[in-house]
């Protein structure tokens, strides 16, 4: 590896850490991709894996995705638990044969020598209901600590993988707390500095965490939610209706579409808006599996009008 | 006879399915071996995380040769006949073919041998066919041929095969095929991290060999063995006990290729936890073993984990990780153990209205109602207090709704158990939380205190009723509501503790209270309905007045009548279900099947305790000399009767008349059967059946005397007559204690 200034090495910053990994990835070939701009429970929900994983053109990338889980938030008190964290993801489309090689590179990469530590793949089978999507894979400890997510994805969005995508997901905090030794995640080391310069991964999101705790639990306007929620839905169905038509490409009486990206934002808020009200605790045990029920059927939706599109459809 | 070696190396394959896909290997292998006339000497199957293995020794080189006749055409039949002989057979000419005669003329006969074929050809067709069959619980595809249909599924990604086959004295050949283009071979790779690279070998001893000195043990039980042994040594070093745990040990063993066992440790502060709550979250969560002081019997603040490496810094790195996971595990529990205690278990309950227990037998708290009403009067039937009965029932199912059991659910009852005695409930009270789930299946404890007694017999029977009421029964190998076990519960409840318990006044009871909460449920199912419908016409008020007049509508009652009727049609089939139970336990406990159904087909047994009493009793009569040979009589008397009633069409029911006796034997029967009647009849009304047997015994020496000395059909048609109808009484008097008819030899 390069000489890297101290400040930057993946062990003493967060930043650090974070651009270690876009680098490994990005040698492989990745597209390192910037954070999708919604708010969104995880990185899988990003259009550049749950749309790209579908049909035969090859695609590989990588980037941050800020991940939000309402119910998560513990208004900044507890050690490791966070409405808003970071997730890193990896996808390559068709898998590669040695995706556990690389895997085990990359954690060589942010400081996590496999001599030493005890790496392994445990049995865990991925399901999304909200997406229609599930793979089969494992979760990676090291050390007894879960600190990643590797699938093969074989559905997504209700459709097919063919051929599969495989799927890597970082918990960046939790293993970021692992490299620099720190029990809390607010002690992490943001930027690598000390002294003044040192900024705290608590300097940049405590307070976020303090407020996003109340505002999802307690003061989240849930009338408002509830019509965005139908909105939403609404105009995702709206949007995947007049983006089908005729396909003028020569030889077919078949069908494309031209809106299947905007349509896909609306699943997305859709989504995330269920989450909120989920957390502030107004959706009942059975309404809950039909508000998840509604959310997939807007996910296959798009996914069927994805492989119908210029990236997503046979060539 | 030669080997075969074969090895199928993945990614990593679940712990909890590597042990039966080594046995479905072995299986799947041997038995097509067979079929193909390929009989082996032995074979053993092996799995780690990332290979399943097979060695397959004395296999014939060869197939052995095949000779098979085949009849042909008749001499002299038409050319076709012949010529298309001639082609199914392969024969040139009708010269090479055998002329058979038989009785319907002379035919021709080709006798047609196929040559055996080298082993290693059929096994290099078999392979590839099991590999793409291999029945895996869950499978996938991967990379880029998953792009096209009939890409080869298998457990994880499959990176290479070997397939070797032959002699021992002789460096083997690699069976030639490929499956999805992997191509068999003789390479594979040892340890991930110790030692990744490629290995050649020629057969299993190298190969087995080969791998332990690349740090891979190949062999499942020798990873056990080390992994328990290690670490009890770590533990004895200490002067500690490891808590074993044989289903952590098989998993552990499957997520390791080479163990290496250490132990670490946590703070001392989280030993106020409960010591089961410690272990739930220490191996549910880690997969770590814990460790108990023997002096105490108590947990101990050490752990002991199983890595897979030997790392050169000795493991430190590894036990530091571990600790600083478990650190903050631990934490969880003691904050949600703490959360739990500051609410009382009464102070859960209302959350129970918003928990479906079944969609048609409406909510928990319904469910945790009808409980509450069914054991208080269960109560005095079991010696129960009937309010610490109430109190406990009440409470039993609260802790399903704190955070340590929502966090191990394998904890329910236990820590209702410890919050009730924590919040100061009488002992009966808080045993009953964790007794009343019990027993759990035929071997599981039965509980004895009378409170945990009623509310687990109330608790079982409320399941059974409601489930048979909505029938949904188990129904061959689909029992998804673990009904049998409820049953067999109650039997088991109700025998162990010799509880002499009606089970139908018990079942009557469960009956009232499952019949308040369906008649309330389809009433409160139409709510969202007409809800709907007032949405739409917009018009709340004549949806209302729908509702409201519901009650009185006949509509109603007839559902009622509907309730009621599914209800008592469930009862009667329950209680053939329990007697069903009961046989099952007590052919298990080595009783005779047929003594247990000859003593429920006298009808009308709904006290399990009387039938195991009864059952018992026949079967020590039936051993006996008496018992042996008044079963031979009553069975000749009932044979003798079947063939007359059937001769003259009638039956020959009725008291004989006692002027029709012409010899002393039928009057000394008459007698006898007069007396052993009101004797056994008199025993059975004081539940003393080893009496009742003990006079039966008294009918035998007339029995015999009578089919000594006495011809039944009597060329008298009267005398005839009254003789069967004596035979009939015979009968009749044994059914005192059991339908005889029902025994067997």
């Amino acid at each position: 590896m390069d000489a890297l200034p101290d400040h930057m090495r993946p062990e003493r910053s967060f930043q650090g850490f974070i651009l270690a990994l876009q680098r490994f990835w990005a040698e492989q070939g990745c597209v390192i991709l910037q954070p999708y701009d919604m708010e969104m429970g995880a990185g899988t929900f990003h259009p550049a894996t749950t749309l790209r994983a579908l049909g035969p053109k090859p695609w590989n990338a990588a980037y941050v995705q800020p991940s939000r889980r309402p119910k998560d938030g513990r208004y900044g008190e507890n050690p490791n638990r966070l409405q808003h964290y970071y997730q890193f993801q990896v996808i390559m489309k068709p898998s590669p044969p040695n995706l556990q090689d690389l895997y085990l590179k990359s954690l060589a990469a942010i400081g996590i020598d496999s001599a030493i530590h005890d790496i392994r793949f445990v049995e865990d089978d991925w399901e999304s209901p909200t997406l229609g999507a599930w793979g089969l894979g494992w979760e990676c400890w090291c050390d007894g600590m879960e600190v990643s997510q590797f699938t093969y994805f074989q559905q997504v969005a209700g459709v097919e993988c063919a051929p599969v995508a495989g799927e890597l997901t970082y918990g960046l905090e939790r293993l970021a707390m692992y490299v620099q030794g720190v029990d809390r995640v607010y002690d992490l080391n943001f930027n690598g500095r000390e002294g003044a310069e040192k900024v705290t991964y608590g300097d940049v999101f405590l307070q976020a965490e303090q407020e996003y705790s109340r505002h999802n639990f307690e003061y989240a306007d849930t009338t408002m939610l509830f019509e965005q929620f139908r909105m939403a839905e609404e105009a995702c169905r709206k949007y995947l209706a007049a983006g089908w038509q005729e396909s003028k490409s020569p030889g077919g009486n078949s069908k494309e579409h031209l809106m299947a990206l905007p349509a896909y934002d609306q699943c997305i808020k859709a989504s995330h808006v269920f989450n909120l009200l989920d957390a502030r605790g107004v959706i009942s045990v059975t309404e809950r599996q039909s508000y998840i029920a509604r959310v997939r059927d807007l996910a296959k939706a798009c996914g069927e009008a994805w492989i119908h599109t210029e990236t997503g459809r046979a060539v | 006879m030669p080997d075969l070696l074969l090895e199928l190396f993945s990614e990593e394959i679940p712990a909890r399915m590597q042990a039966k896909a080594a046995d479905d290997l072995r299986r799947m292998v041997t038995d097509k071996l067979v079929a193909e006339g390929l009989v082996y000497e032995g074979a053993k199957a092996f799995a780690t995380p990332r290979r399943l293995a097979l060695t397959v020794h004395g296999i014939p080189a060869r197939q052995p040769d095949l000779k098979t006749e085949r009849r042909g055409p008749k001499i002299g039949a038409p050319d076709a006949a012949v010529q298309g002989f001639l082609k199914a057979t392969g024969l040139t000419s009708l010269d090479e073919a055998k002329i058979q005669k038989d009785a319907k003329g002379d035919f021709y006969i080709a006798l047609i041998e196929k040559p055996g074929r080298a082993a290693i050809d059929v096994v290099a067709e078999i392979l590839p066919v099991i590999i793409r069959t291999f029945p895996w619980p869950k499978s996938m595809r991967w990379g880029a041929r998953s792009a096209k249909s009939g890409s080869l599924s298998w457990v994880r990604p499959l990176h290479s095969i070997i397939a070797t086959f032959g002699l021992e004295t002789e460096e083997p050949d690699v069976v030639k095929f490929s499956v999805d283009g992997i191509e068999a071979g003789q390479t594979t790779y040892g340890h991930r991290f110790m030692a990744p690279g490629a290995i050649s070998v020629r057969r299993f001893e190298d190969y087995e060999a080969k791998l332990k000195a690349a740090k891979v043990i190949l062999d499942p039980q020798a990873r056990k063995d080390i992994i328990v042994e290690d670490a009890k040594e770590l533990a004895f070093a200490q002067g500690l006990e490891l808590v074993e745990d044989q289903v952590l040990v098989d998993e552990v063993s499957g997520l390791v290729e080479w163990p290496v066992v250490m132990m670490g440790s946590f703070e001392k502060e989280f030993l106020s936890i409960p010591d089961e709550v410690i272990r739930a979250t220490i191996r549910n969560n880690q997969k770590c073993f814990v460790v108990r002081d023997p002096k105490t019997g108590k947990l101990t603040n050490k752990f002991v984990l199983t890595a897979n490496i030997e790392a050169p810094d000795g493991g430190k790195t590894i036990v530091a990780g571990n600790e600083r996971v478990i650190r903050p595990r631990l934490s969880d529990a003691k904050f949600f153990y703490e959360t739990d205690l500051k609410t009382r278990l009464e102070d859960r309950l209302p959350k129970f209205e918003q928990i479906v227990f079944h969609e048609k037998l409406g909510t928990q708290a319904a469910r945790i109602k009808r409980i509450e009403a069914l054991a208080a009067e269960i109560a005095p039937l079991v010696g129960a207090d009937v309010e610490k009965t109430k109190r406990a029932a009440r409470l039993a199912k609260a802790d399903l709704l704190t955070e340590v059991v929502g966090e191990f659910p394998e904890l329910q009852g236990l820590m209702g158990k410890y919050y009730a005695l924590a919040q100061g409930e009488d002992a009966s009270v808080a045993a009953a939380s964790e007794e009343h789930w019990k027993p759990q299946g035929p071997t599981d404890r039965v509980p004895t205190d009378p409170v945990s007694v009623a509310v687990a017999l109330a608790d079982k029977l409320d399941t059974l009723v409601g489930f048979w009421a909505i029938d949904e029964k188990p129904t061959g190998s689909k029992d998804p509501y673990a009904l049998r076990r409820a049953a067999l519960g109650v039997v088991r409840l109700i025998v162990e503790n010799e509880l002499r318990f009606s089970l139908l006044v018990a079942l009557k009871a469960a009956g009232r209270t499952t019949a308040r909460t369906l008649a309330s449920l389809t009433f409160e199912n139409l709510r969202p309905l007409i809800r709907n419908v007032a949405k739409q016409t917009a018009n709340a008020e004549i949806a209302i007045a729908v509702v409201e007049g519901f009650g009185n509508d006949p509509a109603r009652e007839s559902q009622r009548d509907a309730i009621a009727d599914s209800i008592v049609d469930g009862i009667v089939d329950l209680l053939a279900f329990f007697a069903d139970r009961l046989k099952v336990q007590l052919r298990d406990q080595g009783a005779r099947h047929d003594l247990v159904d000859a003593v429920f087909s006298l009808g009308g047994q709904d006290d399990l305790l009387l039938v195991v009493r009864r059952v018992e009793a026949l079967g020590k009569f039936l051993d006996s000399d008496d018992g042996k040979n008044l079963l031979a009589g009553t069975k000749r008397a009932s044979n003798i009767l079947s063939i007359e009633e059937k001769k003259d069409k009638r039956s020959f029911d009725g008291a004989p008349d006692a002027a029709l006796y012409k010899l002393d034997e039928e009057k000394a029967l008459a007698a006898a059967i007069d007396q052993v009647k009101s004797e056994a009849s008199a025993a059975v009304a004081k539940e003393d059946f080893a009496a009742a047997m003990s006079a039966m015994a008294k009918l035998r020496p007339a029995v015999d005397a009578f089919f000594d000395k006495v011809k039944v059909n009597d060329d008298d048609p009267k005398v005839r007559e009254n003789r069967l109808k004596l035979l009939n009484e015979i009968r009749a008097a044994t059914r005192a204690v059991a339908d005889f008819s029902r025994i067997e030899g």
